[in-house]
């Protein structure tokens, strides 16, 4: 990764409706701008879908833009990004390894001290290796796993990060506009849904 | 409002139908096909509500609902098939997001169950559409169809208006459904109109009050915004003198002694240079287009720059500014001229004369009032028809050489005078969009701008011109080229006039064949006469002008270059 680049979180609350990736995909190659990962579930209020984003800039007029255009599109309640010092962040990753290459390294215990390894499934072909943590520890392990004992699969998440402000923007904002919500509607204009 | 609110049980076209009916819609340009089928059926039973314009091409649908929404406010509805329906509308769609005109645009789609199996007339709508919309929907079921259109209208026509797609598929188009409807008027995810912060009206109006030299951008912005009552008092009291973008033309009438005409690649000369010597910028409206800053490296400088706009990705976008006011303008710019001091610059305005002058003479003379004779010249018509229609009509344009000679000469004395492809530049807009436009303003003359080489993108519209009497005076400046691109050939290309040259047919006859009276006019004595007899024609007339085969259009400020570098052209210059 170019030098003078620097990794950035971009955090996007969205309405649960189809095609909300496409739109926010679509800004980024606009842009021009390479997604390193993603991680897409449901937040913790109801039919909110939360996606967070990495990805290398050297510009930060260029991420408030893309924050701006991403925030801009109907399905999307709030975007915004974040560099590492603002987050606790994290990432998993899944090791696959031979089960007769474990046994003949002999130092097991060193490798699950030493990367705080759990271990999810052990059989006669393989034993599979979970361990959280930034990308640097992940790939950390994996190096010296290929090294060692060779990986057959290895699989790692996309980012997940919370910020450690004590702004909670999604839900401030949700308290503003409901407020705006009973402002706007007519009681006399509404009709249930059928 | 009871009557629509009532539940029935009814199809999902005519729950569409009749949601469109509760959202005014009484125009619609469209073209039927099998997917849409339903819909036409309904459409059929509504006849006396909804005018349906069946045009030649859905691009001509789209283009159609765009000069329509440019000109009368109201939302622009097209109405089309699956796949190659909806294929064939995409380029109106991408120039009203462009332009952000509102337009609500309804394709057809495939059985819900043939989704996604390359069905016949299938296409991928929603995700070829979604990036050139404000908003893209497929309905899959007849209930999501009246809460969808709700949305759809809202969502257009709210905050920064532009286009937005509904797909519906065939059977949400055929089962019933339960109908009742409901305005939208609040979404969780959209929040179209930002609060205004008082904080940064004062830090405008007190920037403004100091400033030496002002200079106002005006943009479409202050049209969509219906606030040009308010701009017009803001510029007034604060005695600035402003210029137009292409888009923002008939906002303040062309006569205004603080009008300096239009800005960018073939603005005025005044209003470019002043741009680059203001000592504070005000952007009403307007986005920054490359086409209006030229460089950014070397545009304003020197100047603080004040933005007003409700759109906040356009804020710092492409200019960076010393204050943002977010906000309608509508109520923006009243907060501000409250805070403003009367003022006059009457030396500052003189500076703007000088060079008004200078365009004058190098260029602007010889354009409007030859005097040697020879060919025929493209802003000569432009000033001939604008006078015979005392500035009272609605100019619309395609795009190339007499577009820019349309907005640089045509004059306006009312809002939405001026329907052009600004953002996209799409050759082909002007004859549907003139139809569309001549719906929006049935009591105003409509003249349609067109190159030779335009018209031929959309000449099949001259059928619905015939089947419909649609009274447009479209004017043809032919040249036998592509002219723009062959003006950019002979600068910056040394006249290796590649693909330019176009080999033409006789338009009167085409004309002709289609019940169109025309008349082509090749000698300069002709011309009133000739001017004069479409005006006072009863119906569509096409007035082809032979214009000097290589005009260019001066001044000219080259791509990429600063919006300070104007060639003059004729070897004048600055």
């Amino acid at each position: 990764m170019d030098g003078n680049k620097i990794l950035y979180t971009i955090t996007i609350f969205s309405e649960n409706t189809v095609g909300v990736l496409n739109q926010i995909t679509t800004i980024f190659t606009r842009r021009q701008l390479n997604i390193e990962t993603l991680s897409v579930s449901p937040s913790a209020i109801r039919g909110i879908h939360k996606f967070t984003i990495t990805t290398y800039s050297d510009d930060e007029e260029v991420m408030k833009k893309l924050v701006r255009l991403i925030d801009k599109r109907v399905d999307i309640l709030k975007a915004y990004f974040n560099t590492d010092e603002d987050l606790v962040h994290q990432e998993l990753a899944l090791y696959k390894l031979a089960t007769d290459k474990v046994m003949e390294h002999g130092s097991i215990e060193y490798l699950v001290r030493k990367y705080n390894i759990r271990i999810l499934e052990v059989s006669k072909d393989c034993v599979v290796f979970l361990k959280a943590g930034h990308y640097e520890e992940t790939q950390g392990l994996f190096e010296e796993l290929a090294e060692t004992i060779g990986v057959l699969q290895f699989v790692r998440s996309g980012r997940i990060a919370i910020t450690k402000s004590k702004v909670e923007r999604l839900s401030d904002m949700l308290a503003k506009w409901e407020q705006q919500r009973i402002g706007f509607v007519n009681p006399e204009n509404v009709i249930e849904n059928q | 409002m009871d009557k629509i609110n009532q539940t029935e049980t009814i199809a999902g076209s005519e729950v569409l139908i009749r949601s469109l009916i509760a959202e005014g819609v009484d125009t619609i340009f469209g073209y039927p096909g099998g997917a849409i089928m339903p819909v036409f059926d309904a459409l059929y039973d509504h006849k006396h509500e909804i005018r349906h314009i069946l045009v030649r091409h859905e691009q001509g649908a789209l283009h159609a609902a765009q000069g329509y929404a440019r000109v009368s406010k109201k939302v622009g509805v097209a109405l089309v098939t699956s796949g190659p329906g909806a294929t064939n509308a995409i380029t109106g769609i991408t120039d009203a997001m462009m332009d952000s005109t509102p337009l609500v645009v309804i394709s057809g789609q495939v059985n819900s169950t043939l989704l996604g199996s390359d069905a016949f007339q299938e296409a991928d709508v929603i995700g070829v559409t979604q990036p050139i919309t404000k908003w893209a929907y497929q309905i899959r079921r007849a209930e999501d169809i009246a809460w969808a259109v709700s949305r759809a209208f809202y969502i257009a026509s709210s905050g920064r208006p532009g286009p937005v797609v509904l797909d519906i598929a065939k059977d949400a188009q055929v089962l019933k459904s339960d109908y009742s409807y409901q305005k939208t008027t609040f979404l969780r995810s959209y929040h179209p109109l930002p609060q205004v912060e008082e904080e940064r009206i004062k830090m405008a109006a007190d920037i403004i009050n100091s400033a030496q030299k002002p200079f106002a951008l005006v943009g479409q912005g202050v049209v969509l915004g219906n606030a040009e009552q308010e701009l017009r008092a803001f510029l007034e009291k604060g005695g600035i003198p402003f210029g137009s973008t292409i888009l923002g033309l008939s906002a303040i009438p062309s006569d205004h002694p603080l009008n300096q005409g239009m800005l960018g690649m073939h603005g005025n000369v005044a209003a470019n240079m002043k741009t680059n010597e203001c000592d504070v910028l005000i952007a009403i409206g307007m986005r920054f287009d490359d086409r209006v800053t030229g460089d950014l490296k070397s545009y304003a400088k020197q100047a603080k720059v004040i933005h007003f706009d409700i759109d906040q990705a356009e804020m710092d976008k492409n200019v960076k500014t010393t204050v943002k006011v977010l906000g309608d303008a509508k109520q923006t710019l009243p907060m501000v001229t409250g805070l403003l001091e009367q003022k006059s610059y009457p030396e500052w305005l003189e500076e703007f004369k000088s060079y008004a002058q200078k365009e004058f003479d190098c260029i602007i003379k010889n354009e409007l009032y030859p005097e040697n004779g020879g060919a025929i010249k493209m802003g000569e018509v432009v000033n001939k028809v604008t006078e015979a229609t005392q500035n009272k009509a609605v100019c619309v344009t395609d795009v190339g050489q007499h577009q820019m000679m349309a907005t640089r000469y045509f004059k306006y004395n009312q809002s939405r005078s001026m329907v052009t492809s600004g953002g996209l530049g799409t050759m082909g807009f002007g004859l549907p969009a003139g139809i569309g436009a001549k719906y929006g303003a049935p009591d105003r003359t409509v003249c349609i701008f067109v190159g030779d080489g335009g018209l031929q993108m959309t000449i099949q519209e001259f059928g619905t011109i015939m089947e419909y009497g649609i009274d447009v005076k479209i004017i043809l400046l032919n040249n036998n080229f592509l002219g723009m691109v062959r003006q950019w050939q002979e600068l910056f290309f040394d006249e290796r006039y590649s693909e330019t040259h176009l080999k033409n047919p006789d338009f009167i006859k085409i004309a002709d064949a289609y019940n169109i009276k025309g008349r082509k006019v090749t000698e300069r004595t002709e011309l009133d006469g000739a001017i004069e007899e479409m005006l006072t024609h009863k119906g569509p007339y096409l007035l082809e002008v032979v214009v000097e085969t290589k005009g260019m259009v001066y001044p000219m400020v080259p791509a990429g270059g600063s919006i300070t570098n104007i060639l003059l052209g004729n070897g004048h210059s600055l």
